[in-house]
């Protein structure tokens, strides 16, 4: 897989032996060519360091509540000497606690909740992803390039299963399985690998007929050979941009089954799950819903961002 | 020719410049054009690809797109400055005044709007008093005055229920409707199959006599240009390089370009073995890439270092009298007469046993039919005769091309051969193993690398992921020619020797590769294991005519030196002539005619090779040739005519006994076979198609 | 076209029937796990052996199967345990009242997207074009529910200008449609335009524009004539499609407003273990998203010439 760096750059005829540190620079310059593209990986590297660094970043433990700043907006300061429970048992507030993006309904710090949050939106979302892809990137080969029955069967189970509503699929799924991380998982994969499946399908149909897959089969190649290292490589184009605003989508996936109430398990901080705490005190101290949405919303931006200006580049050439 | 001094021209472009514009630069794509159109004169631009010619006519258009943009010149249409006009003013020339027909006339019609309306569109929006009645009326009659018959039905139908060569004539009624004075052609005939094609290009001919229409008619093909322009202009990188009438081009070309290109062109007198075709070496600068000085000196062997490559170079009178022009500081400098040397001939090669032979061979595809009728009547499953009755013989060191135009099977044949498909009759044997129902998988390793392939498409035969070098390598390992991993590297490395392409484009990526390069690595790569036999699958036909002769030659070559069989798959009579041993004439999937090059190529013909014989365009005056033009389109493979398949445009036909007996074969002494009705006294009786004037 | 409207129309039929057959394999399969749903999780085996017994959940899943489909095609859905009622009473109000805010959104969001996604890709990397592609970008990365909070907290909690929910308690109110319509909108329209724009872009692009300015039409007519209606050819399935995104979409929005439409109903009938309740509401969902993706199929065969003539 180190060979199927994203490369559709201009035509670099001058340029010899593309080694990973060459190939990497060449995908910031590409970056360069779209300003969509650079900002949108910004944002996404922004919660990835933020996602990484939580510990350092966040000011409070995420499920730290300070009584007297329940639903305090934001920047406000405890009044000093208030009562309030820790795990070792009760403190007193000393007035340096700040809040600065406001306080939820049970007295936590909003701005370490969302920093804490991006934690298993980047680890559940690129996962559901990746499994999705997995397994759509395998069925859609052996139907794009086995065709007859094999394709007939998969086209029409992945269509019957595109004909949910994603929403209520997941609802139904969530209600049978029950509610974990690997359920969500699994029914995050279930309900996206047949899109993945149709994608990929598409591109081999495309693909299969070029010259260098029949010279391929004229020298006795067997189909997995063909089917991953003559045609794969040379659908990721599309499929990374996919890929992007894929991910974007599972992450409102996860945000929409947390707010719904059916998404992670709590005590999870996730962004949907703090909205869905807070929705009974959204009108009367929105900070504490406001703020998560903004979270979410922008990272899924910056990934539609990216996908929108690969998508650019990739017809330019 | 016939433009006199006192008649203004149509068109007049002076010192035209247009550039592209990309992020990196600007690329000036034309460079100071002139050219001078009478009225009722057919002016040839003919050039490669990226050349400018294209851009020329979408420039007297003035519809130039975002990126290109006329840098200087004027272009005067009938002495009015189009560089002035508003948008008002071009559109009343546009579609009125001047007309223009494309390369695909598939895509140049709205594919959701019905012809007739599309037509009607024309004088309705050009002439104010127009009315419906009387728009219909005349694009009926248009429809007629190109001779496509059922104007009415054609009228009422969409674009995708009429065949190509009806749908060109479809584009050019809608040019001709507003009786323009100047008609734009823009390679109006390269989608089309060649005896669609000459009904094409007589009818542009006709029209320009009937209706005394000035034509500006740009194409690659010097022999298209040859039959139906007065004076033509050569381009090359952006430049105009000679510019004459049309028969002094082609009897006293002065530029060593345009000699070169002659040197290139298969016409009837060349022969692989006794005259070779002498390519161009080098390739075509990129447009940003361009050598300071004469474009084309590093490609040229009259290069004189210091003069050409120093300053910029005029285009300049050389026969005043005669209108021809030379854009080269040594035109008169030259002796051509030293010059054609440096090509040598050799005898023609040993021809050895039988290698491949094929009896019978049949390959049919069934073709499920869901309508109501068909699933009632029980017929929901037809065969498509892809192959029929196919028999012929291949020997060592051989060519043997397998000629047709489109749907004539030969590319089926080639996939049964290399074992992508199996054939469902008859009996394909190779060394005397019989693989006719052995797909890839069920035969040797030894087999598989004794038959290869070279394909068609220079911008699909490569992985573009992957390096030429892994490519090639993969071959080699996957064929246990070599497993050492230093071997393997070595066998790469000569075979781009052998290929004759410097050995560090083993780390290129195809994308990096021009199109005749990526032929020469798909060629490296289908000799990679040594083959006996290799099919070449129409492996020129997407390449320019310089990288033609070029990649044409190498093959030749190799083949010689490995005494390789090689089945030349091709639709152009003039490259099969040049190369091939023996000939297979195809249509419809059965076999007309076979035998010698010699044979199939003089009478006795079969009325189709006849036709397509006519059909092809030459490029050298001293050829005259019958004018044969096929009526009616290619019939449908799925439902080919009973009796001989031929019979539905044959000009020979007999009767009713060809629309209802498959034809017998008369056999001649060498294996010359035509199937035909007509008895073999008659078809000896023909005159030839082609003929050469005493030198 | 008959054939392919019978076989389109029955390949439809096989998959409401594939799916229904799923859907009750899922929720069915496992009776013990429905005891428990119903009679809580501290009910003893012998009090859930007889609650199955008495509603009949001890036969064969096949028998309970075509029983429930016999009466699921008569418009018997059940009861719900829920409500204490007919499934069916409460599911036809909740099914209008969707329909409702389908039909408002609809009705808005299609003219505007179809609008901006052709001005856009009349021209093609215009100032335009650029800013309707980042607006729409923007607009589809929000979800409904940021959006809702979001609009919530401008209009409602900031402006004070529109009520906080939706539930109709005095009656239908037009004042209380906009924030759930508009939540709808935004999400939405802008997948519709870019689909929009970037099939107008590559129409306006290929040859027969070309043909159509170089025969000297007027602009208008090359985009009225020549563009739009191959332009909206690929859209059109998008837009039916979107009935299915809408559909999800309704679920967090009814949700959020407290709007009493199908979509709130369907998550409080699976927050709450409404067996029959979910089977019904599912195949309702089901039924409208394969019948559309029909209505698609066929209407873009029908709008493109060709493949209706071949």
């Amino acid at each position: 897989m180190t060979d199927q760096t994203f490369e559709t750059g201009p035509g670099g005829a001058e340029e010899r032996r593309p080694n990973a540190l060459i190939r990497g620079l060449k995908i910031l310059a590409l970056l360069r060519e779209s300003w969509m593209a650079s900002i949108g990986i910004g944002i996404v590297i922004f919660w990835v360091l933020v996602a990484i660094l939580a510990p350092v970043l966040a000011p409070y433990p995420y499920e730290q509540q300070i009584g007297p700043l329940v639903n305090a907006s934001p920047g406000t300061c405890a009044e000093p000497d208030r009562p309030y429970f820790t795990d070792e048992g009760m403190e007193r507030t000393t007035g340096d606690e700040c809040y600065l993006l406001g306080g939820d309904n049970l007295g936590r710090d909003i701005l370490s909740r969302i920093i804490w949050g991006a934690r298993p939106i980047l680890i559940w979302a690129p996962l559901a992803t990746l499994l999705a892809y997995t397994a759509g990137i395998f069925l859609g080969l052996l139907a794009g390039y086995k065709r007859g029955w094999l394709d007939d069967i998969l086209s029409r189970v992945s269509d019957i299963i595109l004909s949910f509503p994603v929403l209520v699929l997941y609802v139904v799924l969530i209600t049978v399985v029950g509610r974990s991380n690997i359920n969500i998982l699994l029914a995050v994969t279930f309900a996206s690998a047949p899109g993945i499946m149709r994608i990929v399908r598409g591109l081999v149909l495309d693909l299969r007929n070029r010259d260098y897959v029949a010279a391929a089969q004229t020298r006795g190649e067997s189909s997995w050979y063909i089917m991953f290292v003559e045609i794969l490589p040379n659908a990721r184009g599309p499929l990374i941009v996919d890929a992007c605003l894929r991910l974007g989508y599972t992450i409102i996936t996860l945000g929409v089954l947390g707010f719904l109430g059916l998404g992670l398990p709590p005590p999870d901080p996730n962004w949907g799950n703090l909205i869905a705490e807070n929705r009974t005190v959204a009108l009367t101290s929105p900070q504490s819903v406001v703020f998560p949405c903004i979270a979410i919303s922008s990272l899924v931006l910056g990934l539609n961002m990216l996908a929108d200006g690969l998508r650019e580049i990739s017809l330019k050439d | 020719m016939n433009g006199t001094a006192s008649t203004e021209p149509v068109l007049q472009i002076d010192g035209l410049n247009i550039s592209y514009f990309t992020r990196a630069a600007e690329i000036p794509a034309v460079i100071d054009f002139n050219l001078t159109v009478a009225p009722g004169e057919a002016v040839g631009v003919v050039g490669e690809s990226g050349c400018g010619k294209s851009t020329v006519a979408m420039a007297i258009m003035r519809y130039m797109g975002s990126a290109g943009r006329i840098m200087d010149g004027s272009i005067r249409f009938k002495g009015r400055d189009m560089m002035e006009m508003s948008d008002e003013e071009l559109r009343d020339l546009r579609g009125s005044e001047i007309a223009m027909v494309y390369q695909e006339p598939m895509a140049a019609l709205n594919p959701s709007m019905k012809i007739g309306r599309q037509l009607m569109e024309v004088p309705l929006f050009h002439e104010p008093g127009c009315t419906e009645d009387d728009a219909r009326r005349r694009a009926a009659e248009m429809l007629a005055n190109v001779r496509l018959p059922d104007a009415e039905r054609v009228m009422e139908a969409y674009p995708h229920q009429i065949s190509g060569g009806q749908q060109q004539r479809v584009v050019i009624a809608m040019a001709l409707l507003s009786n323009p004075s100047l008609l734009l052609l823009d390679e109006p005939t390269t989608a089309l199959d060649v005896t669609v094609e000459a009904g094409i290009v007589q009818l542009i001919a006709d029209i320009s006599r009937q209706f005394g229409t000035a034509m500006v008619y740009i194409s690659h093909n010097l022999g298209l240009i040859l039959e139906t322009c007065d004076r033509v202009a050569v381009m090359y990188s952006g430049e105009v390089v000679e510019e004459a009438p049309v028969a002094d081009i082609f009897d006293r070309p002065q530029h060593p370009y345009t000699r070169g290109l002659f040197g290139c062109i298969p016409t009837p007198g060349r022969d692989k073995n006794a005259r070779p075709l002498k390519p161009i070496r080098g390739r075509l600068p990129l447009p940003h890439q361009r050598p300071p000085g004469c474009n084309f000196w590093p490609r040229c062997d009259h290069f004189e270092g210091g003069r050409c490559d120093t300053q910029s170079i005029p285009l300049e009178v050389s026969d005043d009298t005669r209108g021809h022009s030379v854009r080269c500081l040594r035109w008169n400098e030259i002796d051509w007469s030293l010059a054609n040397t440096g090509v040598e001939s050799r005898p023609p090669p040993e021809v050895g046993e039988v290698v491949l032979q094929a009896d019978e061979m049949q390959k049919y595809y069934p073709v499920h039919d869901r309508s109501l009728a068909a699933i009632l009547s029980g017929r929901s499953v037809r065969y498509v005769k892809a192959n029929e009755d196919i028999s012929f013989v291949a020997r060592k060191g051989q060519t043997v091309a397998i000629v047709g135009e489109s749907g004539c099977g030969k590319s089926t044949f080639a996939k049964v051969l290399m074992g992508l498909e199996t054939a469902t009759g008859g009996k394909l044997s190779f060394n005397d193993d019989d693989i006719t129902t052995k797909v890839i998988a069920d035969r040797k390793t030894r087999q598989v690398r004794s038959l290869q392939m070279v394909f068609q498409n220079p911008n699909d035969t490569l992985n573009p992921s992957m390096t030429v070098g892994g490519q090639i390598a993969r071959v080699i390992r996957k064929f246990g020619v070599e497993t050492d991993r230093a071997k393997v590297q070595e066998r790469v490395l000569s075979l781009l020797d052998l290929v004759k392409l410097p050995r560090d484009f083993a780390k290129r990526r195809p994308r990096q590769l021009s199109g005749g390069q990526k032929q020469r690595v798909g060629i490296a790569r289908a000799f990679a294991g040594n083959p006996a036999v290799v099919v070449a699958d129409e492996p020129v036909s997407a390449l320019d005519v310089s990288v033609q002769a070029a990649v044409t030659g190498l093959l030749m070559d190799i083949q010689r030196e490995f005494e390789t069989t090689l089945l030349f798959i091709s639709h152009d009579m003039g490259v099969v002539r040049y190369l091939a041993d023996r000939v297979v004439v195809m249509y419809l999937g059965q076999i007309m005619e076979q035998g010698t090059t010699d044979e199939v190529f003089e009478p006795p013909y079969h009325p189709y090779t006849e036709a397509l014989l006519s059909a092809v365009p030459i490029a050298d005056t001293s050829v005259e040739k019958k004018n044969i033009v096929l009526e009616g389109p290619l019939p449908s493979v799925l439902d080919p005519p009973k009796g001989c398949p031929f019979n539905t445009r044959c000009p020979r036909k007999l009767g009713a006994i060809c629309e209802t007996e498959r034809p017998a074969v008369h056999k001649t002494v060498n294996g010359h076979a035509i199937a035909c009705h007509i008895p073999l006294a008659e078809l000896e009786s023909y005159e030839p198609v082609i003929k050469t004037a005493a030198e | 076209m008959i054939v392919f409207l019978a076989r389109r129309l029955v390949f439809m039929l096989l998959t409401m029937l594939a799916v229904s057959i799923i859907l009750f394999a899922m929720l069915e399969v496992n009776v013990e796990s429905i005891a428990v749903r119903v009679l809580g999780a501290y009910s003893t085996d012998t009090q859930r052996e007889i609650w199955l017994e008495a509603n009949g959940y001890l036969r064969p899943i096949y028998v309970r199967y075509i029983e429930w489909l016999g009466n699921f095609l008569v418009g018997d859905f059940g009861e719900s345990t829920r409500f204490n009622t007919r499934v069916a009473d409460i599911l036809w109000p909740r099914l209008g009242n969707t329909g409702l805010l389908a039909l408002f959104t609809f009705g808005i969001m299609i003219p505007i997207s179809l609008t901006l996604g052709v001005f856009a890709g009349m021209r093609e990397g215009s100032r335009t074009d650029r800013s309707i592609t980042f607006l729409s970008v923007i607009t589809t990365s929000v979800p409904e529910f940021a959006s809702a909070v979001l609009l919530s907290f401008i209009f409602v909690f900031w402006l004070g200008l529109l009520p906080g929910t939706s539930g109709f308690t005095d009656g239908f109110s037009l004042r209380e449609m906009i924030l759930p319509v508009m939540v709808l909108i935004i999400y939405d329209f802008g997948y519709v335009a870019r689909m929009t724009r970037a099939s107008m872009a590559e129409v306006m692009q290929s040859p027969y524009i070309r043909t159509a300015v170089l025969k000297g039409l007027p602009y208008r007519r090359v985009v009225m004539r020549h563009a739009l209606r191959n332009a909206l050819i690929a859209p059109f399935t998008v837009i039916v499609l979107q009935i299915n995104w809408l559909l999800s979409g309704v679920i967090v929005v009814e949700y959020f407003f407290a709007y009493k439409g199908f979509g709130a109903l369907l998550l409080e009938a699976a927050l709450n273990n409404d067996v029959d309740l979910i089977q019904a509401c599912a195949m309702i969902a089901v039924i409208v998203a394969v019948g559309t993706q029909t209505i698609a199929d066929i209407g873009y065969t029908y709008l493109n010439p060709r493949i209706r003539f071949t």
